[in-house]
């Protein structure tokens, strides 16, 4: 067992390799003795959230991604403050400017880039800096105290960002630019344009088409000179005008360089064992300079490292977008026309709105948003898909109008008393809602829910709150794009689509990269996550239990005054004397208040006190009904052609056969099925996320019933002859709705929105079905019972229990 | 007012929370993400659910029952729901992590 562990040296202690180093621990935790040197003296931080801190947005220790306590408790030797100088590829060992010696097996180089300055006379003045890390950030924060003129050299991205900045602290700003207009290499002219006015009038001055020539001043700069002979004043003076990559070390040691360190699809260098990725790296031609690439090198190396199959990097396609308050700039893709494409432009001086969509061969190639980029996410995934967007790209370019409410429904409304429930779920009354936007002044769904609560809960009231939201806020709606919940703007397809494609393997990930409002998110954003990440890598992602709701913590129903409720598995509902026995025996020895029939054919024990869970279990030992879960709850059954004179098949056994199937399946929402042996359908089967009703001869198989608060009868999915495809049908169509539906969205509804015909044709394919259930058993496979695993392990039952 | 020994923090999970009962009322005890240690007692202002069993987000928790959110330093509840619960003050030993409650 206790293999000697390889040596890893990661060299450089930023965003890309530590990112590796994380997602590499979670691949193979034992595999590696694990050493990182970083020339910085502080642990990883989030270098995207510089230009935040600098504009007062965030705190320096709010940047922090590991603190030192993670480096601590994942076993990594972390040398901060140490440069490596040198590598001795022969012997295989690295050494660091303050005389540590490191030996490796493999060596990972993530030493990113380096500030571009410019080399003008008077470059090594005092006050003469680049905007690159945390001690330039220090820097100007102390020089904004006893000095005022600023001068940016370079108005892109970063240049921009530093500028705003700097404004925040009070200084007055130039921005110098050797191009006519700004952010030219991700803006067209007319966007630039409207940028610049945007920022002019935030306080910012620009000085275009501007060539440097030198730095005045005696010890300190004083100004600057451009080759027009015109001069400016500065008492700082910020370089913003690219980054190269840091390649010095790799040059050094022999390995080959070109712009960047060159490294193939896994990130191999030419020497054997040592690897590059990141911002020092150069892959087919392209050094990236953006965190979106660097995550997907990372998520390929780490797999490389861990000895997973992994298939090579490709390449990545890029967005950009501007952190500046107030400004809202999104570009993505070729952005500037090339021969043969056509171009859609939205220009709205009056709101400052500009839109550029770039399409070629009906492909949308690159897009450009300018003051509005609620779009941009989604606009990005068409550009990665490169989908044909023919015959709708008027649509991606004015966006999808909200649906507008019918005047009858207006009328109701109006008609409405004020002291009528609109929220049931809250109680709040159309009065309460109609003040919230009267005198309340909301003007969005959004801000009704913060209001008034109304529509936060279940959610059914939505189409009625938009409706008085249109009756008494009329004009002044605004159409809020809404994410999954308050913390983001991004939707589901977004987001699963984010998750894929930078490989983001926890929740805290997506919440950082993905740039959430609430830190750890809340109550609905965590549980979705959890889930979107565990259906995305079932072999590799670890459930965060702290993310799940109550009732999948304790794997059991918490009731209204805390005590809890007990169903154990019984299989499609059949048991025997000895089992009744066991549970009345364990009923009455833990005092349960009631023991009731669940609408599933279950036992339901009523009213259990949280310590007495994991005794009752293990008395019990059975399995664990899941009756608590977004998981497969129950299969009911009639009693079929065992006793039914009706009867036409066994739908006793294809009962159990499905639920020890599907038995502890994580869903979108909580899964019901139910089988019928005859067309009578007394396991009323049509009232089910997935029911099978036999015939003679086969059996029909349905979708997307729903007994609950909105009734939804079945649509009929396929009829088929034998077990076999019952099974493997069930099994598709459960893994393509695991991977379709949005978390909390039952079949029912997904069914609705999607429409059935389109499942229908998901699963028409034989190929696809089996490839569905290949999936499904991937996952089914790495389940285990959690009733037996809290009893067996102490560490999970202290939980129970209180403290003193 | 008496100050309590009532655990250590490995005793709580990260985000996760303990309870225990003193004078006939319950307190639950939470382990924030950055290690520190809240008290407040173990009653939503709002239907008395076990703020205890909740999902900790930040320095807030999410009520178990009909999502009240409770800031855990202050007791206060979020907008738009108002109320307040009592909070407790909390001391650590850094050296033995011996969790310490005054109540």
């Amino acid at each position: 067992m206790t293999a000697a562990r390889k040596k890893l040296v990661l060299v450089g202690n930023g965003m890309a390799g530590v990112r590796m180093i994380e997602h590499l621990l979670k691949l193979n935790p034992e595999g590696y003795e694990i050493t990182i040197f970083g020339s910085e003296p502080y642990p990883n931080y989030n270098r995207i959230m510089l230009s935040s801190v600098l504009a007062g947005g965030a705190k320096m220790n709010e940047i922090i991604i590991n603190d030192l306590e993670w480096y601590h408790s994942q076993g990594i030797k972390l040398h901060m403050g140490h440069t490596v100088i040198s590598i001795d590829s022969e012997r295989r060992k690295v050494y660091s400017d303050k005389g540590i010696v490191a030996p490796y097996d493999e060596l990972i180089l993530a030493t990113g880039s380096n500030p571009f300055m410019l080399s003008i006379p008077g470059a090594d003045k005092e006050g003469v800096i680049a905007f690159r890390d945390i001690k330039d950030c220090q820097m100007m924060q102390k020089t904004a105290e006893s000095f005022k003129k600023a001068i940016v050299i370079g108005a892109g991205l970063l240049g921009l960002e530093a500028a705003r900045g700097l404004l925040h602290l009070g200084m007055e700003v130039t921005v110098v630019h050797i191009h006519d207009y700004i952010m030219e290499r991700q803006l067209d002219e007319a966007a630039s344009i409207m940028l610049r006015r945007e920022l002019e009038a935030q306080g910012m001055r620009f000085l275009l088409h501007k060539q440097s020539e030198a730095i005045l001043g005696k010890k300190r700069v004083k100004g600057l000179l451009f080759t027009d002979g015109s001069t400016a004043d500065a008492d700082l003076i910020v370089m913003a005008v690219g980054i190269k990559p840091n390649v010095e070390l790799a040059k050094k040691s022999g390995v080959q360089i070109n712009r960047g360190i060159i490294v193939n699809d896994y990130m191999e260098t030419n020497i054997p064992g040592i690897f590059a990725l990141g911002e020092c790296a150069e892959h087919r031609g392209i050094a990236y300079g953006l965190v979106a690439p660097l995550y997907e090198q990372g998520a390929v190396l780490a797999k490389r490292l861990a000895g997973v199959k992994v298939e090579g990097y490709t390449g990545s396609v890029t967005s950009t977008k501007l952190k500046v308050s107030g400004v809202d700039v999104f570009s993505a893709g070729q952005f500037a026309e090339p021969a043969g494409s056509r171009s859609l432009r939205y220009q709205d001086e009056i709101e400052g709105v500009y839109k550029k969509l770039v399409i070629q061969d009906d492909v949308l190639i690159g897009a450009v948003l300018f003051g509005d980029t609620g779009d941009g996410a989604g606009l990005f995934s068409i550009i990665k898909n490169k989908e044909s967007v023919k015959g709708r790209e008027k649509e991606l370019l004015l966006g999808i109008s909200a649906d507008v409410l019918s005047s009858t429904q207006g009328n109701r409304l109006e008609a409405m008393p004020d002291d009528e429930i609109i929220c049931g779920c809250n109680g709040v009354s159309k009065g309460t809602i109609a003040e919230a936007i009267g005198s309340g002044g909301c003007n969005s769904v959004g801000q009704i829910k913060a209001c008034t609560k109304a529509s936060a809960s279940c959610g059914g009231c939505k189409p009625l709150v938009e409706g008085l939201l249109q009756l008494y806020a009329g004009d002044s709606v605004t159409v809020v794009k809404e994410g999954i919940c308050g913390c983001t703007t991004l939707n589901r397809d977004e987001i699963v689509s984010e998750i894929k494609r930078m490989k983001l393997m926890t929740v805290k990930e997506v919440m950082n990269v993905l740039e959430w409002g609430q830190e750890e998110g809340c109550a609905k954003c965590r549980p979705s996550l959890n889930y979107y990440l565990g259906m995305l890598w079932p072999e590799d992602y670890v459930d965060e239990k702290e993310s799940r709701y109550t009732n999948e913590r304790y794997h059991a129903n918490i009731q209204k005054d805390g005590t809890y409720s007990v169903v154990p598995r019984i299989y499609g509902g059949v048991t025997s004397p000895s089992e009744l026995k066991k549970i009345a025996e364990v009923a009455e020895k833990f005092d349960v208040p009631m023991v009731k029939f669940t609408g599933g054919q279950r036992l339901d024990l009523l009213g259990v006190k949280k310590e007495d869970l994991p005794k009752m279990w293990e008395e019990l030992d059975m399995p664990s009904g899941h009756a608590y879960g977004k998981t497969l709850r129950t299969v009911k059954t009639c009693v079929g052609s065992t006793f039914c004179r009706f009867g036409t098949q066994d739908s006793i056994s294809m009962g159990i056969t499905l639920e020890k199937q599907f038995e502890r399946l994580n869903t979108p929402g909580k899964v019901k099925l139910a089988v019928s042996g005859c067309p009578r359908n007394c396991a009323e089967a049509t009232i089910k996320d997935f029911g099978v009703v036999a015939i003679d001869g086969g059996w029909e198989l349905h979708i997307g019933g729903n007994g609950g608060v909105h009734v939804r009868a079945t649509d009929l999915l396929c009829v088929v002859k034998t077990e076999d495809e019952v099974v493997e049908w069930a099994s598709a169509f459960l893994q393509y709705y695991r991977e379709e539906a949005g978390w909390n969205e039952r079949t029912a509804h997904w069914v609705e929105r999607v429409g059935v015909d389109s499942i229908k044709k998901a699963l028409e394919s034989r190929e696809e079905r089996l490839a569905l259930k290949g999936r499904i058993e991937t996952v089914l496979s790495r389940t285990t019972d959690p009733w037996k695993q809290i009893i067996n392990e102490s560490e999970l039952r202290k939980n129970f229990e209180t403290i003193t | 007012m008496t100050k309590k020994l009532v655990g250590k923090v490995t005793d709580i999970d990260t985000r996760g929370s303990r309870t225990f009962i003193v004078n006939d009322m319950e307190i639950a005890l939470f382990r924030l993400s950055d290690g520190e240690v809240l008290a407040v007692e173990n009653k939503c202002p709002h239907k008395g659910g076990a703020l205890s069993e909740g999902m900790v987000c930040g320095t807030k928790v999410h009520c178990p029952l009909h999502d009240w959110k409770i800031d855990l330093h202050s007791g206060v509840a979020m907008d738009p729901d108002k109320g307040c619960i009592n909070t407790f003050e909390v001391e650590v030993d850094p050296n033995s992590g011996s969790i310490y409650v005054t109540i």
